[in-house]
Parts: C-alpha cells; structure tokens; sequence
C-alpha cells in the first residue's frame, strides 16, 4: 500500500511531472482512521510530500512544509469554493458561504479586517479580568468535586460560562451551540454517514443561529455588537454583518472545547508535565499551546487549486481538491523533535494548529486566553489529575476530541 | 547574510546571523531567544513578537502597515514610539547589524 518515493526534485525540473504521484486507499472520514489516526498520518507524510486519496478523489498534503506552503499560498490554493470536501464550483453549499472561511481575497481582506479588530489583543487585555475569574471559579467548584468528567463538567463548562457572554447572546438557546459547531465541522468532510446525519438533524440549530446573528438580539458591547457596529462605519454591508457573526457562533466554541480537553488529556496522561507546570506555572500558556500541537482540535481543511501547479516537484491541475493534514504536519519529525511527546517547554511558535497564513483562527487569542487561565487555575489548586474510568472519542469528520473523560482532582 | 543584535532587558546583547529573507522575529525563535514568543507563527495577529528598536536603525525600517499599528496597541509591555512586531522586519542587506530591544514580557 505504501509505494517507495525518491526524494522530489524541486519544481522547475523538466522531469518533476514524470514521478507519479503515489496513491493510497485510506480513508480519513472513517471510523476506525478517527480512533487512531496517527500511524495513518505516518503513512502519508513518508508516501511523499502529495498523495492521491482514491476513495474520495482528492489529493493530500501530510508533511509540515507541504501543509504550510498551501496554507500561505491563498492565490493558488484558494478558499472560496469550499474548505471541505465540497467544491462549490460544482456543488450547492449546505449553507450560505461564509464571507472570511469560505472567500479569497480581496473580498477576504475586508471582512478579516473587521473581525481582527473585533478580536485583537487590545480587546483581548480587557476581558481578561472577567475570563481568569470565571477560570478561578470553576477551579474551585472542581475541586471540591474531586470527581467529574473533565469533558462536559470542564472543557465545555468553561468556555460556554465566558464565551457565549462575551458575544453578547441571549441566556435561551444556547443549547445550540455546540451542535451548530458539531455540524459545521462535520459538514466539511464528505458526504458519510457524520456529515448526513449532522445535516439532518440541523433544521434547529440553523434557525437559532441565524436568528442570533441579528443585531437586535446581540448585547451592547459584545463581540457580535461590535461587528455589527462596523456597518455604520461603512466598513461591512447590514447584510454581511450576521453572517461575520455566524463566523464567531461556528468556530468560537467547540474548538476551545476540543483545545482544553486536549490539555486536560494530555497533562493527565503526561504527569511529569503536569508537575513542570505546577512548579512553574507562567508555562501554563505553553502547556495549552502545545496539547494544541499535539492534539489539533482541527484536524484537517482543504483548499482548491486556482491553475496548474507543482507542489514538490509533482504536478496537480486546475481544481483539484487539496486535503491538509494540520494534525500530521504538527507532528512531522521534519519539523519538529520527538513529535509525539507531549512537553509544556516546547517552543510550539510556527505549529498549524490554528491554521496559518491569511485564514489562520482569527479567535487564537480568545481560545488562547481560555487556555491559559484555566490551566493556570488549576495549577494553584490541584496536585495530581488521574484518568478514573474509560475514555470516549468524539467521532467528528474535522475535529478530533474526546466525547468523556472521567477524571480524580486530588487538591494541592 | 545579514547578523541581528537582539538586547535583552537585563542590558545583556546577544547577536545572531539571520538566514536569507528571514524576519527578526524567526530568527529569534530559531535561535531560542527567550523573550520572542512569536505565538502566531508571524501572522502578524498575536503582538507577542514586540521589540523596541534601537533609535539609531528606527528612521530606516520599513513604515508601519495599519495591521501592525493596531496590533502595537495591544502589546503586553508598554507601546513606545520605536515599538514594532518582530515577524513584520524581514532581515535584508541593508538591515545587516540591526539593533532590537526585548522588552520584559510578551503576554
Ligand atoms: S509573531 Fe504574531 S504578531 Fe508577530
């Protein structure tokens, strides 16, 4: 299954085309590929720097310089025809695109503006106060449980005690949230049993999220008010306002789920680190960066070719889909020494775990924020983390986490 | 290729060589300065690649772009006029023996 390849030749050599392209039958969308993907991954990365995916027609880049040339090659690699499996050239999106996803430049240019405004460092300063005490409180009430699951009673419970509020929603419905997010994320993936049945059952959670998205129902103050405040700016049109918001409702959410039960996960499984970090816990920040690294919530997005192009040395025509492999990247041993450790000194700059390039996460520092003071939290009060009970996988076709994860505090 | 003088707050410099079209701030995460975060991987969206540069190389980098100018205002350490973000100063010939101060935190 896993033909030899020769080292490429750099593009530009006549005889870069000549090499085929090797092709492997594995499917990436499948249960059993989702409940240990990583010596799949090892296969991709050492077939070559592009591989062919038979089963769904696709070509896939594995290696960590492969995945960050095409993350930061917008022209060629371009967004606007979908960052799944579908190719809006072709098909009819499941929903409406979205304006900063889903769009190439220029038209990706302005709505970034907006939303990194919306979400800059500035900003970030001043919510930090009210995001620690809310990781202050939660810390406590987990202590004095001892008992819990870190999935649903931590990695959940955190983010929706700041996050939805920061936003500005209202308190009803936001029930919603996740499942919204479940959906986008498995609607990028191709249409399997995840992705059918996560449309499916998507009438609901659609209709609260766009009714959310309206100005009206968005607190003063909020990040959704503050988008909406740019249309009087003449920066953005009333009409794209909601669905910048909608950004923030899909991706804000079960992604920081999905980082910070990474980070419980990993300083679980990995004592010694969780006793660096006792000792020291400024590298609390780190420590959540690299279960980032390790773990990448966002397993995969494609891109689009725009024309002809080699990668490599191999050649791909004109729309071509373009799967990358964010989580194999971040553990190629090309880059990165002793990949599959887990280690909160690690210097972790460059990793894709939120993308790179011009789509990279615009709520890095929001998710980031919410990392680092909740881990920092339990530093202070917690001693040991023990895994007590089985642990479940979440089976999503872009996010990988965990579904359970039951867990014993004992206090420091 | 072009060699950096990064300052670290306690007065102390350390010099590096920069690789070709390299910006400050990779080549300090390369070389493990410690004070250069870099958390966005030179995004140009964390702000915690901030250093001062020395008054005498400020007049001759590269203006400021807009983005750059509203990330500045979200820095950790206070924002001075020689402030700027390390990912955004690509390291060319003419940079060769550039002086940059660390400040004291980055998040
Ligand atoms: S590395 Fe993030 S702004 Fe420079």
């Amino acid at each position: 299954m896993v033909p030899t390849v020769s080292i490429p030749t750099p593009s530009g050599d006549s005889t870069a085309a000549q090499v085929p392209i090797p092709s492997l039958d594995v499917d990436p969308f499948s249960m059993e590929f989702f409940a240990n993907p990583h010596p799949v991954h090892e296969v991709l990365r050492e077939a070559g720097p592009v591989v062919r995916l038979d089963k769904w027609n696709v070509f896939a880049v594995a290696r960590y310089a492969e995945v960050h040339a095409v993350l930061n090659d917008p022209q060629t690699f371009c967004s606007r025809r979908g960052v799944g499996l579908s190719d809006f050239a072709k098909e009819t999106p499941w929903r409406p695109p979205s304006l900063i996803l889903e769009a190439d430049p220029p038209a990706h240019t302005r709505t970034r503006a907006v939303l990194n405004r919306v979400l800059s460092p500035a900003v970030i300063k001043q919510i930090r106060d009210r995001f620690t005490a809310a990781a202050e409180a939660k810390a406590d009430e987990l202590v004095a449980k001892g008992s819990f699951d870190a999935i649903t009673d931590l990695a959940e419970a955190y983010p929706l005690s700041v996050f939805p509020d920061a936003l500005g929603l209202k308190p009803e419905g936001r029930e919603h949230l996740i499942p919204y997010a479940s959906l986008v994320f498995n609607a990028f993936g191709p249409p399997n049993e995840l992705r059918r049945n996560a449309i499916e059952r998507s009438a609901p959670h659609k209709a609260y999220v766009e009714a959310q998205c309206q100005r009206e129902n968005l607190a003063p103050g909020g990040f959704g008010a503050c988008i909406h405040a740019r249309v009087d700016e003449g920066d953005i049109t009333a009409a794209e306002a909601p669905l910048l918001v909608r950004s923030l409702l899909s991706a804000g959410l079960d992604t920081t789920v999905n980082g910070l039960g990474a980070a419980i996960y990993c300083l679980a499984r990995f004592p010694e680190q969780w006793e660096r970090l006792r000792n020291d816990p400024s590298l609390a920040r780190n420590a959540f960066e690299e279960a980032v690294r390790l773990e990448s919530p966002v397993q995969t997005f494609f891109r689009t070719t725009t024309r002809e192009v080699d990668i490599s040395g191999f050649r791909l025509d004109e729309g071509e889909k373009v799967l990358m492999f964010l989580a194999a990247a971040n553990r190629d041993p090309r880059r990165w020494d002793n990949p599959d450790n887990y280690d909160v000194t690690r210097r972790t700059s460059g990793h894709v775990g939120f993308g790179s390039g011009i789509h990279m996460c615009v709520g890095q520092l929001v998710a980031r924020l919410e990392g680092e003071v909740m881990l920092t939290a339990l530093t202070r009060r917690v001693r040991t983390i023990a895994i007590t009970g089985p642990v479940k996988r979440l089976f999503n076709n872009t996010l990988r986490g965990l579904e359970s994860l039951p867990v014993t505090l004992t206090p420091a | 290729m072009p060699s950096l003088t990064f300052v670290h707050p306690d007065g102390r410099p350390e010099t590096l060589e920069t690789g070709n079209g390299e910006s400050a701030m990779m080549a300090a995460t390369r070389h493990g300065v410690d004070e250069i975060v870099g958390e966005c991987g030179g995004n140009a969206m964390c702000a915690t690649c901030h250093v001062y540069v020395d008054d005498t190389w400020i007049d001759r980098l590269p203006a400021i772009s807009d983005d750059e100018d509203a990330l500045l205002d979200g820095t950790a350490a206070e924002r001075q006029s020689t402030s700027r973000l390390s990912c955004q100063i690509k390291m060319t010939p003419e940079l060769d023996g550039l002086v940059l101060r660390l400040p004291d935190r980055q998040v």
